[in-house]
């Protein structure tokens, strides 16, 4: 019996302390997770570090002042002190969500989650991520100085890595029971893959053919085009181009391959955008250029965004940096001011491959049969094997699409070309940026950027303001890359780029004020071929009438703009829906709410209930209108909202009108009253659900944190107006990631605020601090120290001291 | 008395232990306590279970209460105890309570067989 209860409670010893020291379905670890010596009970804090910490390889002690906002301000003596000091800093305050950043690039994420990832990490290797940023790395090491600067900033991640014991963990490595590794050079090139992949990495030249072939060109044309009927670009259309010599290259005869693709891959959110502007000192309430920046990216926890100060006595730099690179992306120094807009420009291809055979071994292109290259992908599985993928590589590119990948057959394949695989040293850029003075500086730092293309907005001190829309654009046919291309035909190759001095920018217009919003760069006159992925059409209109509408511009109405929630495309389509919706019939409660709605003056405000009203009745009509894209086994895009508009008010008869389902033939005026009904139908679940149907409530807008957007560690129900298409472009989960606005005085002026915080913990009252004030619509005051005595808004101090 | 006793001593070593090692510790304290001090019946469990329940708890509060709960509210939700902070000291307390208990137990059970073969 002893021996009995002896083993009886052993054995229970032993089962209970693995059933606490391991991960079980979704359940943490309990014991280690909920341990205070070294579970969450540790990451309960709100500290900032230590006041003095040894670094090994610094070469002068660094200063780092803390605000109250926990922005570092970072005083070192050289760039390699700096961006050691950043490495370091930016682990220390963001260490997860710098390593969950890459692992997601690199098609990581099975290695933390297991096998649900594996869909997600296969999709990223045949994007070839991993491929770009080898390629993105071999570029920066071609520069020695580039190459010791990421290897400072590498080893200042490293050194707060090899400090940390487990019990300093951020909570999400406890949560998914692993380990930080050591950071490298490539993961820097991997996040710059990861920003290039979310703004540069959307086309949709497959679904383009699908429609192509099922509906033909002139439907095609008339659904899609390259222009609207209204276009207000971001090169005012007053520029003239004919002094420029271009060479553009013939459209080859002969017909693209048409093939149907049922399913493609995922494509980046299509509201990724952003907002800049600038007036200049003729515009200018106080004669100093103004500029302002508002990047719209998924809300997430913590923040895309981590806003530092980075000075050496040579330049002293304000702004947000990306966790993972060097410098400042979007900011201000004491000479210029930044921002960035996507160019949104197709700068990704897709070409028909033929293979010789099941072996995939070679391909037909130029009349010959031409070697592969293959890559093997090792996917690790966390709980499962290792998954090996290989991807088949030609000289387009990956070979994304086949047999074993949504593809059509064993002996076809569709591969991807991109700017995102050519290479770049994008940091090259960032660096310059952050040290120039001028717009010469800005003009030159320019020319080392590859993709994501920006609209690089800019002003200066001495009251220059310019727009640059700045990439490596190929140098397209007309119509090349719109649809599947022919990947043995060397005539549908890319056949060159446009020259970089050909890009396409403007410097102190006569208007005196800039901007872009992910519209169209330039107008038709433009002399190279330019095609998108997906153009906006009213944010663009609301801010150049914004600025064409008055002499000068004070901070306060920048403010004010970033803030306007006015919905352009409400008042162009609303007013046709009440004047031809058919009222007969209609009940008591049906006709209050079209009078509730024809009383609204089209802001997007929280507390509106119109808003909400328009919301559901634009949404059901534009899929009353689609129902042939959205019901068809192949996969279509939507035609843009812009055009959509323009179909019903210029082409009501068109049968695309019609509703598959009912036996009648609707045009749309029928889909007038027929989506009203529906959205009745959706106001009043909406209406029993919260109690009435005001526009911020039913938006709900949340900041998610990055992972899966687990509530406990994210902000919900935000009380902020706006949405997409909106100037506010604050819709349910993306919206404005950094708001800044910079007075270009001496020294210059900033407010700026982003939804987050700067600490990556959750359990730091810095963690989400800065969330309120964002919804509010207000900003920080910037604290831009000029010197490192200048300490009266600074709360406490680290120094950061050479290891001996 | 003996209860003091192995209560004291499994709050002291598990003090002494959580310096440098893991959360299992708290089974070793309790194992060696539970070797030293014999307990009878259900207090060989119960002591330690109470002993290290409450040295967690109070170690948990000491940390949580000095950043205002602000990461105890959010676990709380995230392990989905509605928000509840005060359930979430209760489950820290079981968890290490628990495991505590029966390595008490089986702490007891060796001692015993260990100390038979020796009279």
């Amino acid at each position: 019996m002893k021996w009995f209860k002896l083993i009886l409670s052993g054995l229970l010893c032993a089962a209970i302390a693995y059933a606490l020291n391991n991960r079980i379905g979704q359940i943490p670890a309990l014991g280690k997770f909920l341990a205070p010596q070294q579970g969450i009970w540790q990451n309960e804090t709100s500290s900032h570090g230590a006041a003095e910490v040894a670094i090994p390889g610094l070469q002068a002690p660094v200063e780092v002042f803390y605000d109250e906002a926990l922005i570092p301000h970072v005083f070192a003596q050289n760039d390699l002190d700096l961006y050691r000091t950043q490495g370091y800093l930016t682990a220390r305050h963001r260490l997860w969500q710098l390593e969950f950043q890459t692992h997601a690039a690199a098609g990581r994420v099975s290695e933390l989650i297991g096998a649900a990832g594996l869909d997600f990490d296969r999709t990223q290797r045949r994007k070839g991520m991993v491929f770009g940023a080898e390629q993105a790395l071999e570029t920066m090491k071609g520069s020695p100085e580039m190459e010791a600067l990421l290897m400072a900033y590498r080893d200042g991640v490293n050194s707060y890595i090899s400090s940390l014991d487990p019990a300093d963990y951020p909570v999400e490595y406890k949560l998914l029971d692993y380990a930080p590794e050591p950071w490298t050079m490539k993961k820097t090139a991997l996040l710059l893959m990861y920003m290039t992949d979310m703004l540069a990495g959307g086309e949709s030249d497959l679904e383009n053919t699908n429609f192509l072939k099922k509906y033909g060109k002139e439907r095609f044309d008339l659904f899609y085009p390259d222009f609207y009927d209204i276009v207000d670009p971001i090169i005012p259309k007053e520029r003239d181009w004919s002094d420029w010599e271009v060479e553009v290259p013939e459209v080859p005869e002969g017909d693209f391959p048409m093939e149907f693709t049922s399913s493609t891959m995922p494509k980046p959110n299509p509201n990724n955008g952003s907002n800049n502007w600038a007036v200049g000192p003729d515009k200018s309430a106080t004669g100093n250029a103004i500029l302002a920046n508002d990047p719209h990216l998924g809300l997430k926890l913590p923040s895309i965004w981590f806003a530092m100060q980075l000075a050496t006595p040579k330049k002293n730099t304000f702004g947000v940096t990306l966790p993972g690179a060097a410098g400042i992306v979007i900011g201000f120094n004491n000479h210029i001011s930044w921002g960035v807009t996507n160019a949104q420009r197709d700068v990704k291809d897709w070409y028909k491959i033929k293979f010789q055979d099941d072996s995939r071994n070679a391909y037909w292109h130029d009349n010959q049969w031409k070697a592969t290259n293959k890559r093997i992908e090792a996917i690790d599985i966390r709980g499962a094997e290792t998954y090996y993928d290989t991807v088949v590589y030609t000289h387009h590119g990956p070979v994304s699409y086949d047999h074993t990948f949504k593809g059509n057959g064993e002996q076809t394949g569709y591969a991807m070309k991109w700017v995102g695989h050519l290479g770049g040293n994008n940091q090259q850029t960032l660096l310059e940026l952050n040290a120039a003075k001028n717009y010469d500086d800005y003009q030159a730092a320019l020319q080392h950027y590859v993709a994501p293309a920006q609209n690089f907005i800019f002003s200066s001190t001495e009251g220059d303001i310019a727009l640059w829309i700045q990439g490596k654009f190929p140098n397209k046919w007309k119509g090349q890359g719109k649809f599947l291309l022919d990947g043995s035909r060397p005539e549908h190759d890319w056949q060159g780029f446009i020259p970089q001095a050909h890009n396409a920018h403007v410097k102190n217009p006569e208007q005196g004020f800039l901007s872009s919003a992910n519209q169209h760069s330039v107008d038709s006159t433009y002399p190279y071929h330019v095609f998108d992925d997906g153009y906006e059409a009213y944010r663009n209109r609301v801010i150049n009438d914004f600025f064409r509408a008055g002499d000068k511009f004070s901070v306060q109405d920048f403010k004010d703009l970033h803030n306007n929630n006015y919905n352009l495309r409400a008042a162009e389509m609303l007013p046709t829906l009440l004047e031809q919706i058919d009222r007969t019939g209609l009940s008591d409660k049906e006709l209050a709410v079209l009078d509730e709605v024809s009383q609204w003056n089209y802001y997007n405000d929280y507390e509106k209930t119109a808003p909400t009203i328009w919301e559901r009745w634009g949404i059901r009509l534009n899929y009353m209108i689609w129902d042939e894209l959205s019901e068809d086994s192949l996969s279509m895009d939507f035609p843009s909202s812009y055009q959509s508009i323009y179909l019903l008010k210029n082409h009501p008869n068109d049968p695309f009108m019609d509703i598959m389902e009912t036996e009648e033939v609707e045009t749309a005026r029928d889909l007038y009253l027929k989506s009203f009904k529906k959205a009745m139908e959706d106001l009043e679940t909406i209406e029993s659900r919260n109690g009435h149907y005001q526009w911020g409530p039913y938006k709900a807008t949340y900041v998610g944190h990055l992972l899966q957007d687990l509530p406990a560690f994210s902000r919900l129900n935000l009380p902020i107006g706006g949405n997409a298409g909106i100037v506010n472009a604050t819709s349910r989960n993306h919206g404005p990631s950094w708001r800044m606005i910079v007075e270009m005085s001496s020294p210059p002026k900033a407010l700026a605020i982003y939804p987050g915080g700067q600490s990556g913990n959750p359990g730091s009252k810095y963690y989400d601090n800065m969330v309120d004030t964002w919804a509010a619509g207000e900003y920080l005051d910037i604290v831009f120290m000029q010197n490192a005595q200048q300490t009266d808004k600074i709360l406490f101090t680290t120094t950061l001291k050479p290891q001996q | 008395m003996k209860k003091t006793s192995n209560f004291i001593l499994t709050v002291v070593l598990a003090f002494l232990f959580s310096l440098a090692l893991p959360w299992w510790s708290v089974m070793l304290a309790a194992f060696l306590a539970g070797a030293i001090v014999r307990l009878r019946n259900v207090s060989a469990f119960f002591v330690p279970f109470l002993a290290i329940a409450l040295f967690w708890i109070v170690y948990a509060w000491t940390l949580s209460s000095a950043n205002d709960f602000i990461l105890a509210e959010r676990i709380a939700v995230l392990l989905y105890l509605k928000g509840n902070t005060f359930a979430l000291f209760l489950l820290t307390g079981v968890v290490g309570g628990l495991s505590a208990g029966i390595a008490g137990v089986f702490g007891n059970q060796v001692r015993a067989a260990f100390s038979q073969q020796h009279s």
